[in-house]
């Protein structure tokens, strides 16, 4: 009979038994979640002046310094799971996050890398986000910049985050938060309540002050009870999602990724040489990230470059989640896998698309294997941009490849989180680095998935909490009431 | 001690049974008579080929009745309702549902002042002040609701502030995706009652429990000087029940939850003890109105105690007559207790919520 272990909610620092709970499996322990109501929530932030006080009372400096510490606890600490007195070590959090999510343990060690460098980088993270500003500006709202005031202060008394379960990296976007001294609150993910909790345990056990800290597994309806209320919301989901929010300007949604590989004309000839990063761009990460990318544009040899790419993706299997080399994530929910294939199906039934991995890979591409549904990686070449399958994206190893000249990959790009340029050709970078669909550029032979700490991603969180406001006059008092 | 309470129950159960079969024949007797019947059902006796008033002679005859199909009342013209012995005398009509197309009507003269009355009588003096004025903030428009309330304030010697909230606007808003605007009016509705809270002496309230909440995110209910609340409306879980007393009431408000609808009447819901947990049961206004929790698949079978099954309504009023209706809930069977010598209703929450979207919205 394996262990129970319950996650309660965590108002602002205190810890609550809900009645309503969500039952997971997660292999030797169970889980029980405390769901909180809508109302709940906001009640919670009618208090929250006393989260930004608790923030107050540390310099950002401090909170910065708490974030580097959580870092080795999270990736290597022992720290409190649940309620009930239980240490969740690092390879239990690892084991039972492959169980709920389907990410094999290496996909869940290196997220917990991903999120535990973010800590430990904070201070190189922040000055990306806010361009070399001194932390003071987050004690003081105020610092000085070639003899000017410069002022920012916060837009909203808090952030709420609406997580989604499909890759727990993305815990890495809302940490900066933490030393703006903005109280955070959190919706897990339906399959991911471990990776949030994890990681308030770990600031926490770091040194800060819990009262900061909302942990609110909740149901759509309080999803939005926390977006809205937060005056500042980060939500991750589909282009639904996207819809669904895009009437609050205080609501930023992270909707489908739809990120490139752009092959330049003048690296045509060597793209056998950069065979790995369209590889790595597709599959890292099982290809469950907005990151991830889910459409090439070549210029040329599409046939030739096509066939090569197949063949390597093909030979991606699926594994045990314990294998210390697999990559595919099985799908939680087995139905969502054999609707996405169906869906791939009925597509290919149109004029203009063949999937090419399908001449590679060892079998059908939605399997059943270790105990778990996998849909295998796909390659669907493309005779028309405006293919159903050319501009979409899913949640496993999958992009689609078209043919077309340098001059109209850009106009056909649309929205696109991440763009990897493969090209030296200074005049078409002048054209992408002016392009107004790319949020994320990487120039020359990088994947789409690489991170830099010192550039802002996904959103500038600075800029979304923040705003600047002209300053002047007799500011001798300010310095006076920083000391 | 246990045994002779046990005995005690049994004889009350008894009685209230005994006293609903007389009530059904009486009812029966009343509406399928040519000289106190309304048209509807004296047309529908006539084209069945069957005389309710000789097969139905307890309530478990009022199976020979199918399931009432509520699609009549947004059919037929009201007047067709109107009993013989009402001929003549102006009535009320009230609606439900409408948020497209026409809504449901049902007419009536006093059966709402009946049931408030008794409402209020199973509330002793303190527990809404006597004297004290009310505010309902809620659906107010063609709802039997609006006249209900107020009359419950009279008759416990108070007035009655009103609010008004379209629901059927509210609905709308949210199938259009208009989460802001569905914002904006709430806040424009709780507004104006926060407003009348400050400025008048006001001690009891009606609203929704999604209202109530949005209110105490305002205002302190036990600083405004609220002393109780009568709330009915959405699905109110026991988590959501423990959260509305704990926090929104300040553990001290007092706190009657109902379920009811313009078809039925008011359930009450009976006093929680620890052991409830804060789960709910409410008791319909039997033998005027009597709840069954039945088996979807089978509907004239009751689920065993302690089951959801769907909840099936029929009203037996003088005023209005409607068999077995499946309303759009499921709730647990529960039994009876001390205050009601008869079945209850408990967990009400909307048919099959578990497997598909309800809109439920802000009211």
């Amino acid at each position: 009979m394996p262990e129970t272990i319950h996650l309660p909610i965590l108002r602002l620092g205190r810890p609550y038994r809900s009645m309503d709970r969500l039952k997971l499996d997660a292999g030797a322990v169970r889980l029980e979640v405390s769901l909180a109501n809508p109302g709940l929530i906001r009640r919670d932030l009618m208090g929250i002046a006393s989260a930004r006080a608790a923030l107050r009372r540390h310099s950002a400096g401090a909170l910065a310094g708490h974030c580097q510490r959580a870092a080795g606890l999270e990736v290597g600490g022992a720290l409190p799971w649940g309620d009930g007195g239980d240490q969740q070590g690092p390879e239990d959090y690892v084991r039972a996050l492959s169980a709920l999510t389907g990410l094999p343990h290496t996909l869940c060690r290196a997220n917990m890398r991903k999120v535990g460098d973010a800590l430990a980088n904070m201070p190189a993270v922040i000055a990306g986000l806010t361009r070399g500003l001194p932390l003071e500006i987050f004690d003081t709202g105020v610092t000085m910049r070639d003899g000017l005031a410069v002022n920012y202060y916060p837009a909203a008394e808090s952030l709420g985050v609406a997580l989604p379960s499909n890759s727990p990296g993305v815990n890495s976007l809302w940490l900066p938060a933490t030393v703006f001294k903005v109280p955070v609150l959190l919706k897990p993910g339906r399959e991911d309540p471990l990776t949030p909790y994890r990681l308030i345990q770990a600031l926490i056990a770091a040194g800060f002050p819990g009262e900061a800290l909302g942990f609110y597994p909740t149901t759509h309806e309080g999803g939005d009870a926390l977006l809205l209320a937060c005056g500042r919301g980060i939500a991750f989901g589909s282009d639904a999602t996207v819809r669904r929010y895009e009437q609050f300007e205080g609501i930023q949604v992270h909707g489908t990724g739809r990120s490139k590989v752009l092959l330049g004309a003048d690296w045509l000839d060597r793209w056998a040489d950069h065979l790995g990063v369209l590889v790595e761009s597709i599959s890292a990460n099982g290809g469950r990230s907005c990151i991830n990318a889910s459409a090439l544009f070549v210029p040329g040899q599409r046939d030739e470059i096509a066939d090569a790419l197949a063949r390597r993706l093909a030979a991606i299997e699926p594994m045990a989640r314990d294998h210390p080399e697999a990559l595919l994530c099985g799908f939680a929910n087995p139905e969502q896998a054999r609707a996405i294939d169906a869906r791939i199906e009925a597509h290919l039934q149109e004029p203009g698309a063949e999937d090419v991995t399908a001449r590679h890979r060892k079998g059908p591409r939605l399997v059943e294997a270790h105990g778990q549904t996998f849909l295998r990686p796909t390659l669907v070449v493309c005779d028309d941009p405006g293919h159903p399958l050319a501009n979409t994206e899913f949640m496993f190893p999958y992009a689609s490849l078209v043919e077309m000249p340098v001059g109209r990959m850009l106009p056909s790009l649309g929205p696109t989180l991440v763009v990897s340029a493969l090209t030296g050709d200074a005049e078409w970078i002048r054209d992408l680095v002016n392009c107004p669909s790319i949020d994320r550029l990487n120039i020359g032979a990088y994947p789409t998935n690489r991170v830099q700490w010192e550039q802002p991603h996904e959103g500038n969180l600075f800029e979304f909490l923040f705003q600047r406001r002209a300053l002047q006059g007799d500011l001798g008092a300010l310095g006076r009431a920083a000391a | 001690m246990e045994s002779g309470a046990a005995m005690n129950m049994e004889s009350r159960i008894e009685g209230a049974r005994a006293r609903l079969d007389e009530h059904v024949r009486a009812m029966v007797e009343w509406h399928f008579s040519p000289g106190t019947g309304c048209p509807y059902w004296l047309d529908w006796a006539r084209s069945a080929g069957w005389d309710p008033r000789e097969k139905v002679r307890a309530f478990a005859d009022m199976r020979r009745f199918d399931h009432f199909d509520d699609e009549v009342l947004r059919r037929e013209d009201p007047a067709r309702f109107v009993p013989a012995a009402y001929r003549g005398r102006p009535y009320n009509i009230f609606e439900t549902g409408g948020t497209t197309g026409m809504p449901k009507q049902r007419i009536g003269w006093e059966d709402f002042r009946t049931d408030y009355t008794e409402f209020s009588e199973h509330y002793g003096d303190d527990f809404f002040p006597k004297g004290g004025h009310w505010l309902m903030m809620g659906p107010t428009g063609p709802r039997r609701l609006r006249l209900a309330i107020e009359h419950l304030a009279n008759i416990r010697g108070g007035s009655c502030y009103f609010i008004d909230l379209d629901p059927r606007w509210v609905k709308k808003l949210i199938t259009m995706g208009e989460l802001k605007m569905v914002r904006l009016y709430q806040d424009h509705v709780v507004e104006q009652a926060t407003t009348i809270l400050r400025h008048r002496e006001i001690q009891c309230l009606f609203t929704t429990p999604k209202l109530l909440e949005a209110l105490a995110e305002r205002i302190s209910l036990v600083q405004a000087g609220i002393r109780a609340v009568f709330c009915g409306g959405t699905t109110m879980t026991p988590q959501y029940v423990r959260f509305l007393i704990e926090e929104v009431l300040e553990g001290s408000v007092r706190f009657a939850p109902t379920y009811g609808n313009t078809l039925m009447g008011l359930a009450i819901s009976r006093r929680l003890t620890p052991e409830d947990n804060f789960s709910l049961t409410y008791y319909a206004p039997q033998p005027r109105a009597v709840l069954r929790v039945v088996d979807p698949k089978d509907p004239d079978d009751e689920v065993a105690y302690g089951e959801y099954g769907r909840v099936e309504l029929t009203t037996l009023t003088r005023e209005f007559f409607m068999p077995r209706f499946l309303e759009r809930d499921e709730a647990i069977r529960r039994p009876a207790c001390d205050e009601f010598a008869w079945d209850g209703v408990g967990d009400v929450r909307p048919f099959q919520s578990g497997s598909r979207p309800v809109v439920e919205g802000v009211y």
